[in-house]
């Protein structure tokens, strides 16, 4: 098992009685793809930060194992370092540092946990280049401050570069395709689908058919009130988009007060 | 006077303060004066130097005048009223001061450098012996120890091209038309109290000429170092670049771990001739003090030059990240028409640190252009103000500005302060300022740590990124510096 999520409880830090994660649980082989999809508010985003180390979160029950290893333990750092990336809903704008700065801090951060020579700055470009090309990216990419001035569809764009650089184990992405037109999620779609792999697992965060129709993924779940509903294959995605989450919330809100 | 030896009592003081990697101290024979500022003092001082009469009413004019004054406690910076009784106001390496018996005055520079002083020098990085590393070796330095000058490195190259680069001692006796010329012009003896104390007991300094129609072909540095314990420096500079010259200058600093405050309070002048141009720089280091900055450097300065003649340009640069508390202003007085004045700033402000800074500009020529760049970066419970005044006269007509301040905020304990004046007294001028205040934010720190990047990491970029438009006019290795002295500087200023 790659990722084991078993019973998780979680609040914001600062305000002790508001949980949002209410006995979570999900696991995740090496090479699975998972979409996780949900109406607003059902704690989709909360899981992507906590999973990744965000301090604002407080776990308060549960756990969380990566490669058999507690995930609570490490500092976001860590866990990044291991493996764990996260595609952000809203990625982050840093003025004055150039992506290419960036990245290869970043890179290089990931390397030396792995034992591997840092890589200097024409190693590096000689990497991002292939990346860039794997990708279809923007030649310019590498030239501009990270996300400053881009659309919302390049800076999105710019986090599964940063993906395809740091080549991590468990990459989530937290709607991702929000805000992307048709092409641009092509884009995105195509990245992920370049970079599965045997050894890589993927948790993705949509409130869309469209791009699971291209990404394709092995399991899919229903995140509603900070637990997993109901999950399924490829299927459940096209019920969804009927159906909506109506029947499911019902079923479960009868179940609960059955208890 | 006293001939004492220090001790290793400092040691302790060291290991508690590891951050600051310059705070190790020399262990030296030194001829220091005893605690004390009155007339004698300065007499004394002057006799020291064997100075000409000249010189000596000068500092005795100044301390006549500095004793009428009040202490100023304008700034945004607060201290406790200074006892400057308690101050020694001479202090130098023993083989390297002069002794009674050497008439002809200031030799020390001839002299071999105490072996202790090299040492202390060439681990700070300054290449005093001239030869240095190949990385500095385009570089003349004039190395300054406590009150002392200790050694100018690549004098005859530089007087060859008819370029004086020597300490302010040498040139009162070597050069003392010039000196009589320039000194107290910009910065006049009465100008502040601080100003007026530097004159009366001014130690040394850096002296620079460079000569109509040349252009240094190297870059003139001084390295300003503060030993001993309980002692003020006051080194005066003069910076004079002859028409349609250029030069390079750069100024470094630093001082050891002392549990109580030193005093600097240096005054430069800066006199830039028709067509010629100076770029100014400095990177401040001195010894912040420990966690509560007790002990750290008062650091109050007068810079200020002028452009006197048509089409001169002087450009201050200057990235301030130490000392407890900072009290400077470089300005310029733009006469000349068509004479440029630039002053770009960082200053970085952690744990307690106070730093009042900024700049004037006084336009007087016409058609005279100024550039202010401002970069201030608080962190810890720190305060951080910029303080600026853009002066328009009536006589500059077509006179330009243009100001940019940007604050940084690391933390929530920390404040940024932005005291901008402007005053215009001819309608035809162009003023332009622009402002902002951000605050490294969680989700940045957050985004960075999420793709691997450490703390410290993260914060060093983002703040080198704000800095960028500043440390892209220092030169080359001092913008590395600078970038480094950063990094340390802000090591624990979150979480
Ligand atoms: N830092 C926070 N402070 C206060 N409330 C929070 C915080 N983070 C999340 N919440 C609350 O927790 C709940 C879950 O939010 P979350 O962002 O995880 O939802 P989501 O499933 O990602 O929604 P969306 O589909 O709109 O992105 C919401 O009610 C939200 O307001
Ligand atoms: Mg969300």
């Amino acid at each position: 098992m790659l990722l084991s999520v078993e019973n998780l409880h979680a609040q914001v830090a600062d305000e002790p009685e508001k949980a949002i994660l209410k006995g979570l649980n999900l696991n995740v082989k090496p090479g699975e793809v998972h979409a996780i999809m949900g109406p607003n508010g059902a704690g989709k985003s909360t899981l992507s930060s906590v999973l990744a180390g965000r301090e604002d979160y407080e776990v308060t029950a549960g756990t969380v194992s990566l490669s058999g290893e507690d995930l609570l333990e490490l500092s976001a750092e860590e866990r990044a370092r291991k493996g764990v990336f996260l595609a952000f809903q809203y990625p982050v704008e840093i003025p004055g540092v150039s992506n290419k700065l960036f990245m290869q801090t970043a890179v290089n951060a990931i390397r030396d946990e792995q034992g591997l020579p840092a890589l200097d700055m024409f190693d590096f470009d000689t990497y991002a280049q292939s990346k860039i090309d794997l990708l279809k990216m923007p030649k310019n990419l590498l030239d501009r401050s990270v996300n400053v001035g881009f659309s919302g569809g390049e800076k999105k764009r710019n986090d599964i570069f940063q993906m395809a650089l740091l080549e991590p184990k468990l990459c989530i992405l937290d709607e991702t395709d929000s805000g992307l037109d048709i092409d641009a999620m092509k884009v995105v779609a195509n990245g992920v689908n370049s970079l599965r792999s045997s050894d890589r697992s993927f948790i993705v965060v949509t409130h869309y058919q469209r791009l699971l129709d291209y990404i394709k993924p092995d399991f899919v779940h229903v995140l509603f009130d900070g637990q997993i509903i109901q999950s399924g294959g490829f299927e459940l995605v096209h019920e969804l988009e009927e159906k909506g989450y109506d029947d499911l919330i019902q079923a479960h809100q009868q179940q609960q007060t059955q208890k | 006077m006293s001939e004492t030896t220090q001790y290793q009592e400092i040691n302790d003081l060291l290991s508690k303060n590891s951050g600051y990697k310059e705070g190790f101290f020399t262990q030296t024979v030194v001829d220091t004066f005893a605690k004390g500022l009155n007339e004698d003092v300065v007499r004394a001082i002057s006799a020291k130097k064997n100075e000409p009469q000249w010189m000596l009413d000068f500092r005795l004019k100044a301390f006549a005048h500095w004793k009428t004054l009040e202490e100023p406690h304008w700034a945004k910076a607060s201290y406790d009223p200074i006892d400057y009784q308690d101050y020694s106001y001479y202090s130098a390496p023993e083989c390297n001061s002069c002794s009674s018996d050497c008439p002809t005055g200031n030799k020390g520079m001839s002299m071999e450098m105490d072996p202790e002083v090299a040492k202390a020098f060439s681990s700070l990085g300054v290449p005093v012996n001239g030869e240095g590393s190949a990385q500095k070796a385009n570089i003349a330095v004039d190395a300054i120890f406590d009150s002392v000058s200790v050694s100018t490195t690549k004098r005859e190259e530089l007087e060859e091209l008819g370029i004086i680069f020597c300490s302010f001692s040498e040139a009162v006796h070597d050069h003392p038309e010039l000196v009589q010329q320039y000194l107290g012009t910009v910065v006049p003896y009465h100008d502040n109290y601080f100003a007026a104390l530097n004159s009366a007991v001014a130690s040394d300094g850096t002296f620079v000429y460079i000569p109509e129609g040349v252009r240094s072909p190297i870059d003139l540095s001084t390295y300003f170092r503060i030993n001993e314990a309980k002692t003020g420096q006051f080194e005066r500079t003069i910076l004079i670049a002859d028409k349609n010259s250029y030069v390079s200058y750069l100024e470094g600093c630093s001082a050891p771990v002392r549990d109580s405050y030193q005093l600097h309070a240096a005054v430069v002048e800066v006199i830039v001739h028709e067509n010629a141009e100076v770029k100014y720089s400095t990177v401040q280091n001195w010894y912040p003090g420990d966690d509560n900055c007790e002990g750290g450097i008062l650091n109050f300065v007068t810079k200020r030059g002028i452009c006197e003649g048509a089409h001169a340009k002087l450009s201050w640069t200057q990235a301030e990240t130490g000392s407890a508390i900072t009290w400077k202003y470089p300005s310029c007085i733009l006469k000349g028409d068509h004479s440029i004045g630039e002053f770009y700033s960082v200053a970085l402000t952690n744990r307690r640190q106070q730093a009042d800074t900024g700049t004037k500009m006084i336009h007087i020529g016409k058609n005279t252009r100024s550039t202010i760049i401002s970069k201030g970066l608080s962190a810890g419970k720190s305060d951080n103000t910029y303080r600026g005044l853009v002066r328009i006269l009536p006589s500059a007509e077509g006179a330009r500005n243009f100001t940019q301040c940007d604050s940084m905020l690391i933390g929530d304990q920390c404040g940024a302060h932005t005291f901008p004046y402007i005053e215009v007294e001819n309608a035809s001028a162009k003023m332009e300022h622009e402002a902002t205040t951000s605050r490294i934010g969680e989700d940045q720190l957050f985004y960075c740590q999420q793709r691997g990047i450490s703390e410290q990491d993260a914060i060093s970029m983002i703040v080198n990124g704000f800095c960028k438009d500043v440390f892209s006019e220092l030169p080359l290795e001092f913008a590395q510096e600078a970038e480094e002295l950063l990094a340390i500087s802000l090591e624990g200023s979150v979480g």
